[in-house]
């Protein structure tokens, strides 16, 4: 059974929360604008570790702390858009990854005594906690799990509805059109590079929202859960469900995350007893899993750009 | 509308950086500084370390001695005799004793269990004699040895400068080897990059192939360690060859757009890193020959072993060739001619996809080079392409996307920038330093030091 229930567990998870607003936020960036940020993890660390930092080093409540978690992911996309978003797609894509590498190894051996290095930061969830309404547990969700999951979810389907409406408007519309043809918008008076701005920063502040709930979620930040692997699932999640539509990175990180996490148990199934122990320890049984998901992303953008979900034309394959 | 596509004609771009409202160009020098500021404060933190001291007192006494040797900075570290030391134990007894003619002092005493205080007597220093500046006239020793040793500083501190000075030419210098093997690196993905229009974000991981290839060709498969580089090399030279056949001619056929050729070469980068790791089995392994030569002494200045001049002499043969190809034979030409307008030189009767492939055979064979050499600095690790890769960027943008001269100089200028940046910053975030450069030159100089405008967009 662990087969089937291990997958659906995880598929929605707090964990998984955090990788679909971190797709989401993606969304923004790629498929509605076409900027291609390889640093979403940046985004989901800055958040996180401000609100952890300010709550257990600084004393600041709850509420506050998440305002400050959503400012430095505002600074942040502010630091990575001003010097690339007037140049090729290309440098933004340098620069985001370089940032997330960067922002890592900085929380992991510097400011010791409020990052506590690889440990991570704890003890901030004692507000939220507080609220908690619920007093058992279900199926195989703890009573801090079920809480987490039911404010996650509700703040995933508010983000789905904003995302909607946004596209809608006439901003939304202009993002769509410096993703098809930024010349074509410039000449209407546009500033694209306001524009891009204000795309990259709303995708980032999605991304540390994710952040928040997978802190939530595990009681713990640390600065290898924001390692570029988290980027480049999140990647693989919003191009399998399809990019440029309002619920398919939804759709797809859950699908996705239930399959990683399938292939995970089936993996250390077979491990001792059908494959030998030294072909396939746990750490290798990570490395297959992992690998599959390059595979998979480089197979999905070359068989299937659009994913499930998604439409051809409005993929952003030419985007600058 | 124009779209971009992988190995098609790229136009020179209408719209050259030209000026910007001033508005934005302070907001991301401010932002500029936040990063500089936030370093700064990283790099003081990270030297600040916690002080604890116990003040128990317990157990029998046994014999204990303290020692130690009092010279003075400012006479060139003669020896200071006839000053009075005092010991006093946690217990309050006091044993009394003087430096000898050579300076040093040794006291015999019984202590229980406990913290030790060691005062010196300032009155006694000879005339003109002063303690440092910031030096207490009394050290507490804790520990439970029996032997222990403490000093006083005496005179002008002159040596934490110097010292710090003289960490200067070796960083130079093994920026400078680095930069090296970061070059050969850099300038096959510049030239992927040049006449495919791709920035490869797989090229860290041909890096890693060098340094994985050389250590299982030669700790493994046992093949002497010279002639599993060049093996390592020729292997390299088939992985991309393959890579450009299955995976790149049948995507430039395709017309496949080059933001969709990224995210691929992200994928490809994710899947080999994690194949490296299953193989490796996420060790950080070192070469068996080779691995610990022996340091020599440059003037004083630097140390330097002849393995790394042997490595920095083969780079810099490898780099002349390669830029000379480049610059003077018919094929050098051809690929320059294919940089150039692929459309134009395929018209002109060049088969570009066979350029194309003998640049991904080239650049992927450039980069395992590398990689096998980098694998003495870094360990040979899966890790070591996300370590390099953003070095490889940071060169590529410095010098110029797509130049050649420019790959060569700006990983000459990333490899002593980040060495150098150690004296300010932890050299746990000496990469950090590489982004900044990275972000600065964006700014200021988007086309790089060497690199055209138009390449730019």
């Amino acid at each position: 059974m662990d087969l089937l229930t291990t997958p659906f567990h995880d598929a929605i998870s707090p964990v998984a929360i955090s990788y679909v607003l971190a797709a989401m936020g993606l969304n923004i960036h790629f498929g509605y604008t076409g900027l291609l940020n390889f640093g979403q993890a940046a985004f989901a660390a800055a958040g996180s570790y401000a609100m952890a930092v300010a709550i257990v080093s600084f004393g600041v409540p709850f509420l506050p702390a998440l305002i400050l978690g959503i400012l430095a992911a505002v600074v942040l996309a502010l630091i990575m858009g001003a010097p690339t978003l007037r140049l090729r797609a290309d440098y933004l894509a340098i620069v985001t990854i370089a940032v997330a590498e960067i922002l890592r190894l900085f929380f992991s051996t510097s400011f010791k005594q409020y990052f506590n290095a690889r440990d991570g930061v704890s003890g901030f969830t004692d507000t939220f906690r507080g609220w908690n309404p619920y007093s058992g547990s279900f199926a195989t969700f703890n009573r801090n799990d079920l809480w987490v999951m039911t404010v996650g979810w509700i703040v995933v389907a508010l983000v789905c509805l904003l995302v909607f409406l946004l596209m809608r408007s006439p901003w939304g519309r202009v993002l769509k059109s410096i993703r098809e043809d930024e010349e074509a918008v410039r000449s209407l008076g546009k500033s694209v590079y306001s524009y891009k701005m204000q795309a990259l920063i709303l995708g980032g502040v999605i991304g540390s929202i994710g952040g928040f709930v997978g802190a939530l979620g595990l009681a713990s930040v640390q600065p290898d859960s924001f390692n570029l692997d988290f980027t480049f699932i999140a990647f693989t999640m919003l191009i399998l469900g399809g990019a440029a539509r309002v619920l398919s990175p939804v759709f797809g990180a859950v699908l996705f995350w239930g399959l990683l996490s399938f292939l995970g148990v089936a993996l250390s199934m077979l491990s001792g007893s059908v494959i030998p122990d030294f072909l396939l320890d746990n750490t290798r049984i990570g490395n297959i899993r992992f690998a599959a998901v390059g595979l998979a992303l480089m197979l999905l953008m070359i068989f299937r750009p659009q994913g499930i979900f998604g439409d051809k034309k409005e993929i952003a394959l030419d985007a600058r | 509308m124009h779209t971009r596509h992988l190995g098609a004609v790229r136009r020179p771009h209408p719209r050259p950086p030209g000026p910007r409202p001033g508005s934005h160009r302070l907001i991301a020098l401010t932002s500029t500084l936040l990063v500089l500021v936030g370093l700064l404060v990283a790099g003081t933190a990270a030297i600040a370390g916690p002080a604890s001291a116990s003040a128990a007192c317990s157990g029998t006494p046994i014999d204990k001695t303290v020692s130690g040797r009092l010279v003075n900075s400012a006479d060139d570290g003669a020896p200071v005799p006839g000053v009075e030391i005092t010991v006093t134990t946690c217990d309050g007894e006091e044993t009394t004793g003087e430096t000898d003619d050579d300076g040093s002092f040794s006291i015999e005493f019984p202590a229980p269990l406990g913290p030790v205080k060691v005062s010196i007597d300032p009155d006694t220093l000879p005339d003109g004699v002063d303690l440092r500046e910031g030096q207490a006239t009394t050290n507490t020793l804790t520990g439970s040895l029996t032997q222990l040793s403490t000093t006083f500083l005496i005179g002008p501190d002159d040596r934490n400068i110097e010292t710090k000075w003289d960490r200067v030419p070796g960083l130079i210098y093994s920026g400078l080897l680095f930069g090296l093997f970061l070059a050969m690196a850099a300038l096959g993905l510049s030239m992927i990059f040049g006449t495919t229009g791709l920035s490869n974000f797989a090229h860290g991981e041909l890096v890693s192939f060098g340094a994985i290839a050389s250590f299982l060709l030669s700790s493994v498969a046992g093949v002497p360690f010279l002639l599993a580089v060049p093996l390592a090399v020729v292997l390299a030279m088939g992985f991309g060859w393959l890579q450009d056949s299955i995976l790149w001619r049948p995507l430039r056929k395709r017309g496949i757009g080059l933001v969709a050729a990224m995210i691929v070469t992200i994928g490809l980068q994710f899947f080999l890193r994690n194949v490296y790791a299953y193989i490796t089995g996420s060790r950080t392994e070192t070469y068996e020959e080779y691995f610990t030569p022996e340091g020599k002494s440059f003037a004083g200045l630097f140390t330097y072993t002849n393995r790394d001049i042997v490595l920095a002499l083969i780079s810099i043969v490898v780099l002349g060739v390669v830029i000379f190809a480049l610059s003077r034979t018919r094929l050098g030409r051809a690929t320059r001619a294919v940089a150039d307008n692929p459309a134009l030189a395929a018209s002109t009767g060049i088969n570009v996809d066979r350029v194309i492939s003998l640049v991904w055979i080239a650049g992927t064979a450039l980069a395992a080079l590398a990689g096998a050499f980098i694998g003495f600095q870094l360990g040979v690790t899966y890790q070591i392409g996300q370590l390099v890769l953003l070095l490889l960027f940071a060169a590529c943008c410095v010098g110029g996307f797509g130049s050649v001269w420019g790959a060569v100089v700006g990983s000459l200028i990333v490899g002593v920038l980040i060495d150098l940046s150690t004296l300010v910053i932890p050299s746990d975030l000496k990469n950090a330093g590489a982004l900044l450069l990275l972000i600065l030159i964006l700014l200021f100089r988007p086309q790089g030091l060497l690199g055209r405008r138009e390449r730019i967009g």
